[in-house]
């Protein structure tokens, strides 16, 4: 057992903690840290066990080095269209709607609703 | 034995901040809980032997991804309940 | 009732999830590696131009995966714009302004734009390269930003298509120019290599800074149009 397994399988537990909060969190921001949560699992997953087996290895650092930009460039964009959604519903969970009563008017609505 | 200590003290650091990522009391205190976890795990990368992506993780993890979640926490906590009541939010 | 045996479910398939993963992951490391990846790389790293092994993955002996990677960023970049309902990025409205920020990043914005050359500089022989310095560039255009800092290459336009997809245009001109000159697609000629690398490397850097510059710009819908809502 070396450091780097520990830290695969920490990465394992992540995983794990994000998937939970991911499936049960209804709020979208933290169902999108949640999502962050299992990415940083999976990159720790794929450094600790690759250098688990044969030491420091570039490659593996470099693949995931590639996946936190592009983790970042999804958050922003998971971002903007959750900003968006809230602007335009007024709600921040994704909802069945039919199993609840319409959503009260969202900002947008609410602001627009004396000039009808 | 003392770098498999720090080791462990820093796995369950991540673990603790994971989980209070999601389960805090406020949105904001999440997403500050957040910024922790990625400077530790820019932390984790170091000892990992991976300096270029500590690196990435540094100025991505607590830079623009705290600026980027705290500016739209503050704009959707307040409704963080149900989720219904988005009206009555102060812009 | 339902609400504790969905919460009860979903515990015992995360937790199933949890110990499969952590069998697998013990399996896998009980094992030994046919091949030796790191050796295999140290072997090579005289032929890739460059002294950091990272950055000889990225750029030479995975390029290919650089070049999808920056081509997904570049599209996330042209939907975040697109998603966004402000008619321009670069607004006088939409700044915000505060004294101290202002009077601090006087002193940042230097430093943040020098640290940002330095990493893509180094990024050929030590820790560093493109992609951090991609994001401390965006961080300084964040910075910028939020002091109310007038950017003007945020407009519409020219400047703004250039910056997000220069890097990949670049990118994929040397790799069909490497596949016309007669050797594979992205296989750069060994003599070319660094000055090649370093080429791309650095208008990577711009284009990964333009691109998580205008995501995070385009986020604050609400912002921008509670003032003038019927207009749109």
């Amino acid at each position: 057992m070396t450091p780097f397994l520990l830290y695969a399988l920490a990465g394992a537990a992540l995983c794990s903690i994000g998937l939970f909060g991911f499936i049960l969190i209804s709020h979208l921001l933290r169902k999108l840290l949640a999502f962050n949560l299992m990415g940083s699992g999976v990159f720790l997953v794929m450094v600790g066990l690759a250098q688990h087996r044969s030491g420091p290895d570039p490659v593996p650092q470099a693949l995931v080095l590639t996946g936190i930009v592009v983790a970042i460039a999804a958050t922003a964009l998971a971002v903007v269209l959750i900003r968006r959604y809230y602007h335009l519903s007024g709600k921040t969970s994704l909802e069945d709607p039919a199993q609840n009563p319409p959503p009260a008017p969202g900002p947008r609505q609410a602001r627009e609703a004396p000039h009808e | 034995m003392t770098e498999w200590s720090l080791d462990i003290l820093l796995v369950i650091a991540l673990l603790v901040t994971a989980t209070s990522v999601l389960w805090s009391r406020d949105l904001f205190r999440g997403v500050v809980f957040f910024i922790a976890f990625g400077l530790l795990m820019a932390l984790a990368w170091v000892r990992l032997r991976a300096p270029d992506v500590a690196l990435a993780e540094a100025a991505i993890g607590a830079g623009l991804t705290g600026v980027l979640l705290l500016d739209a926490a503050r704009h959707l906590s307040n409704d963080e309940s149900q989720g219904e009541d988005g009206k009555e939010k102060k812009p | 009732m339902t609400r504790v045996l969905a919460i009860l479910t979903v515990t015992a398939v995360c937790f199933a999830f949890l110990s499969g993963l952590v069998y697998s992951i013990w399996q896998i490391g009980a094992t030994t590696t046919p091949v030796d990846l790191p050796a295999l790389l140290a072997g090579n790293l005289d032929d890739s131009g460059v002294e950091n092994p990272v950055t000889a993955v990225l750029l030479n002996f995975r390029s290919y995966d650089t070049l999808l990677e920056i081509g997904v960023l570049v599209i996330a970049g042209i939907a975040g714009i697109s998603v966004a309902k402000t008619s321009s990025l670069e607004d006088p409205e939409l700044r915000t302004s505060d004294e101290l920020l202002y009077a601090l990043q006087r002193w940042l914005v230097p430093l943040t734009l020098l640290l940002a050359g330095y990493l893509l500089w180094a990024g050929s022989d030590r820790p560093g390269g493109a992609f951090q310095a991609g994001a401390v560039l965006a961080a300084s255009g964040v910075l910028m930003r939020l002091g109310g800092i007038p950017m003007d290459f945020l407009r519409p336009g020219l400047m703004l298509r250039l910056g997000l997809s220069l890097g990949f245009s670049v990118f994929l001109l040397v790799a069909v120019a490497s596949a016309l000159s007669g050797s594979r697609f992205l296989a750069y000629p060994p003599e070319m290599a660094r000055t090649l690398i370093v080429a791309i490397e650095t208008v990577l850097t711009l284009s990964i800074a333009m691109v998580l510059l205008a995501l995070f710009v385009s986020a604050p819908i609400n912002n921008a149009e509670e003032p003038e809502e019927g207009g749109s």
